[in-house]
């Protein structure tokens, strides 16, 4: 896929290049989310230094969770349904790696690029349900089950706004295919001006703040945490869990909050790119190739500004109860949602 | 009757702070107000008011009549003592364990069991008390009531006071009164199939029985010496 | 709708089939609460049956931490008995020491020095503060805010060095004697306090900011738990909980006693609605008005001995007496029964916590399961109150 490298790779060196590709695009996120927001940034705002022992200012800390979870016993509860128990943090962990197939780092780094790639990512992005439904299942524990139905309906509840959103981006951008919209937001102007290019976080806020609202829930981030509920249920669904596969869990939730910013950096912030009208192209296919190399590191940066958002929101905030959680999405963000999208077709046709 | 003068004690003047409305009720200056709190109680239950007990400015206990025990709760209720505060027992036997804290190498010299009861008086060997509180007057009375020895059970309060449902179980379990008319009399802090009511004297403190109370000096003779330099030296 | 007798045998006859066989799974589902859980401040268990998110009935179940002290003070004398019980209320121990050492006083008919009084009034609330800002901290664990209990545990560890310069212990200064205090305060002591204080008001406020003034915690807190004051008094509630129903009554105001409240003008706050936010909101309030308490009173400590002149062996004459204060969690009393001994014969504790929590099966019905952690929060008890 790299030709403007001018070199052969042969098919199954792509395909190697792609798995370790989707592999560092999944856990270095991951990673540096963990070690930056979760262990430094919760730890400064709550007037404490983190961890400080591990590495030079506590870095290495990471990789002492990732062995200690690692080396842990392996135990299922006699009551659960081990087979079953034993797949659901994989299956949580599967739909962030399908999501990040869809995500594009550059004009041609992408894993695949779909026309509608933005129906591919609602939809695949609500296998996490399941993963999570099955967890609080098996476990043979009521802690575990009470949390997974409260998962069930909240991840449920909060799809809708999300779509909808996310429609008002494709009616804006004309298309369902990511690097359009990329390419719609960097070469558009404001009122002329070129020079910032259109990122519809301007012209979209109620959407963007809507979808940061719906990912914060389906992430089950404060405010919305009542499946795990700390001081309730211990750990909601992940109760039973320890060991490996407590790890994947706990991966997947900071993976796929780096995946979910990622999406939205796309969606809102003009993804891989900076407005061309700096650089003077005119459209996708003007782009250089080093924005290939360039482009994952800027959507870096947008995609842990995103990130920073979403965990200090919920370092800060206690929970909704279940129910206010879904008066809030139900009564509250679809009727707006759905306000967005009629305003933004309008304007759209006469505009 | 124990006098205790109250004339060394500083007496908060009650309308200095802020909060305090003008018409809020004032407590009576003197003994008049305990008075009449033992007036009233008297004509509303008659003969069962045994004995009172004034602290002039200070405190307040009456004993009443075992069979009137729930009837009590309610007059005072009425009365205007709404705030219920607890209701517990006493066993007036000495303990005939002493207190564990004798050389156990030394004779015991024997305890005197004689079971005199407190203020107020009494004929049995437990009693149940009670405290309950007037918010407006901010008076506090203590009630006691005598527990037959041969079939200790009295009346619930349960049925003027909910609050004395806890209460009443854990006094169930810790001295072994029965509560009549309590609607689910079942251990508070012990096992359901602990046996025996650990706040009676005749229970021991097991840990003093099991060990002798490290506070004796010198009754591990010491291992250079001879033996009969050791010996008990209680402190 | 059901009277309380009819309730109370309802949740009789679902606990005696609780008692059997906790995990019967037959309508409803019945989940256990603890002992062991992150949320409540203890060892409390809670047998809760639901439907669904609902709770049919709750019924809590104390014990766990039973350490017996009725029987310990018997064998104890009246010195040792303060060692004792300083650990009821861990988290704002010397309010624990302080009605047993008045009621002791009282048999004996003697009284603390001037100084004394004055101080041992300072320690209790600072005890006071160090107890309620941890409450205010733990609030926002309970309902999922985990950035306030860290301020909480750093303002409160300025209190906690006061306590200890004055005393030697942080958590239990055992610091109460029969007649007095066991020492007189430290240098520097004083400007300390003064500093310390006007960092407290300033953490309330942050408090007040930080999560009063948040619209999540107000709609988790408002309208849930609503007790009415009759209700209240029956059940013996005190405190905050019976001033967030409305009913005006304080004891560090409406009783004189050994203590010196009467030299420091301090607002009672009390509250119309009986909810958990009214409970949490009066208990925030209450801790300001703790430091303002605090401020004024160290103006004003007179000089002089902090000791009487007792006996060394302390024999307190036979009689009985009851003395009750207002303690960080609520009323706290002690009825010492004496004959004359080295130790007591009879001391029957009443603590806060153990009436404020029996109100919980009458409470809890018909709430959500998370209402149930925030009714618990906001009634606020420890542990070692219920079950001494």
């Amino acid at each position: 896929m790299i030709s403007a490298l001018a070199v052969e790779i042969p098919y199954w060196g792509q395909s190697i290049f792609r798995v370790v590709g989707g592999l560092v695009a999944v856990l270095l996120p991951a990673g540096g989310i963990v070690y930056l927001f979760l262990f430094k940034m919760m730890s400064f705002m709550q007037s404490r230094l983190g961890p400080m022992e591990a590495g030079p200012y506590g870095s290495m800390q990471l990789l002492a969770e990732v062995g200690k979870w690692m080396q842990k016993e392996d135990i299922a509860p006699d009551n659960a349904d081990k087979p079953i128990f034993k797949i659901a943090p994989l299956v949580v962990l599967l739909s962030t790696f399908l999501l990040i197939v869809v995500v594009p780092f550059g004009p041609d780094a992408v894993f695949a690029d779909f026309d509608t790639g933005v129906f591919y990512f609602l939809a695949v992005g609500s296998i996490s349900v399941l993963g999570i439904l099955i967890a609080g299942w098996a476990s043979a524990n009521k802690y575990s089950l009470l949390g997974g139905l409260r998962a069930a309906g909240q991840l449920i509840a909060y799809e809708l706004p999300m779509v909808l959103a996310t429609l008002g981006v494709v009616i804006q951008a004309e298309s369902m295919n990511l690097n359009r919209i990329i390419e719609v937001q960097n070469t558009g102007a404001i009122f002329g001006f070129g020079g910032l290019g259109n990122p519809f976080i301007l012209t979209q806020f109620v959407g963007f703040l809507i979808f940061m609202i719906a990912v914060q829930a389906e992430l089950t981030q404060a405010p919305f945490d009542m499946p795990i509920a700390e001081s309730e249920l211990v750990s909601g669904y992940m109760t039973e869990y320890t060991g490996f596969r407590f790890l994947i869990f706990f991966i997947a939730e900071f993976a796929t909050a780096g995946v979910f910013a990622f999406i939205a950096s796309v969606l809102f912030l003009g993804g891989w790119g900076v407005p061309f009208d700096w650089f003077g192209w005119s459209n996708i296919d003007d782009v250089d190739w080093w924005m290939n190399i360039v482009g994952p590191v800027i959507m870096a940066t947008k995609m842990f500004a995103l990130v920073g958002i979403i965990m200090w929101v919920r370092f800060s905030y206690p929970r909704f109860r279940e129910d206010q959680l879904q008066t809030f999405a139900w009564k509250f963000l679809i009727p707006v949602s759905l306000a967005n999208i009629a305003v933004t077709a309008i304007l759209k046709v006469a505009i | 009757m124990i006098d205790l003068s109250r004339s060394s004690w500083v007496v908060a003047p009650l309308s200095d702070t802020e909060t305090t409305d003008a018409d809020a009720p004032q407590a009576l200056p003197g003994d008049g107000l305990r008075e009449g709190i033992v007036d009233d109680l008297r004509q509303r239950i008659g003969d069962a008011l045994i004995d009172s007990h004034i602290v002039p400015n200070d405190d307040l206990f009456v004993r009443v009549a075992t069979d009137s025990w729930a009837d009590t709760a309610g007059a005072l209720k009425t009365a205007g003592f709404t705030w219920f505060s607890f209701l517990s027992a006493i066993d007036w036997m000495p303990s005939p364990y002493g207190k564990g804290e004798e050389d156990p190498t030394v004779e015991k010299e024997p305890i005197d069991m004689t079971i005199k009861q407190g203020v107020c008086g009494g004929e049995t060997r437990m009693q149940v008390f009670a405290r309950l509180t007037d918010l407006d007057r901010h008076v506090g009375i203590t009630i006691k009531a005598d527990v037959p020895d041969d079939k200790p059970v009295v009346d619930s309060w349960t049925g003027s006071f909910a609050g004395a449902n806890w209460h009443e179980r854990e006094c169930h379990e810790m001295f072994g009164i029965g509560f009549n008319g309590h609607p689910d009399l079942r251990n508070m802090y012990l096992p359901g199939e602990f046996e025996g009511h650990p706040m009676k004297k005749d229970f021991p403190l097991l840990a003093r029985m099991v060990k002798p109370w490290p506070g004796i000096v010198d009754v591990e003779p010491m291992p250079v010496q001879d033996e009969e330099e050791a010996g008990g030296d209680e402190s | 709708m059901m009277s309380d007798r009819q309730q109370l045998s309802y949740i009789a006859s679902q606990a005696a089939d609780a008692r059997l066989n906790v995990e019967l799974e037959t309508e409803g589902m019945t989940l256990n609460i603890g002992p062991q859980h992150p949320a409540t401040h203890g060892t409390l268990r809670i047998i809760a049956r639901l439907d669904g998110e609902q709770v049919i009935w709750a019924e809590p179940s104390a014990g766990y931490m039973h350490r017996g002290y009725e029987k310990l003070t018997e064998v104890r004398t009246f010195p040792q008995v303060t060692t004792l019980i300083n650990r009821i209320d861990w988290l704002g121990s010397f309010a624990n020491e302080v009605p047993f050492i008045l009621a002791a006083e009282k048999l004996m008919e003697i009284e603390a020095p001037p100084r004394a009084q004055v101080i041992r009034t300072i320690l209790f609330e600072l005890s006071r503060i160090a107890n309620v800002s941890l409450f205010l901290g733990d609030l926002g664990v309970q309902m999922g805010a985990i950035t306030p209990v860290f301020l909480a545990f750093r303002d409160r560890e300025y209190v906690l060095n006061l306590i200890e310069g004055a005393t030697g212990g942080r958590f239990h200064p055992n610091f109460d004697r029969i007649g007095g205090l066991k020492d007189d305060l430290p240098k520097g002591w004083i400007d300390e306090t003064k500093q310390v204080m006007k960092k407290l008001i300033g953490f309330c406020d942050e408090i007040e900011d930080l999560l009063f003034g948040n619209e999540i915690f107000q709609s988790r807190m408002r309208g849930i738990g609503v007790i009415p004051a009759d209700i209240a008094k029956e059940y013996g509630l005190s405190g905050a909980n019976l001033r967030a129903s409305g009913v005006d009554y304080d004891l560090r105001r409406d009783q004189d006693i050994a203590l010196s409240y009467d030299k420091a003008d301090f607002k009672v706050w009390t509250h119309p609605d009986g909810d958990s936010w009214a409970r949490c909101w009066i208990r925030l309030q209450e801790t300001r008005e703790s430091c303002k308490i605090v401020q004024q009173l160290i103006e004003q400590i007179p000089a002089g001995p902090v000791m009487t002149k007792v006996p060394r062996i302390i024999k307190v004459p036979e009689g009985e007496a009851y003395v009750s204060t207002e303690n960080p969690l609520g009323e706290m009393g002690y009825y010492v029964v004496s004959k004359g001994d080295l130790g007591p014969f009879r001391v029957k504790i009443r603590s806060a916590s153990f009436n404020n929590i029996s109100i919980t099966p009458w409470v809890l019905k018909g709430v959500y399961v998370p209402d149930i952690i925030t009714i618990l929060a906001s009634l606020y008890f420890i542990l070692g109150d219920i079950d001494r």
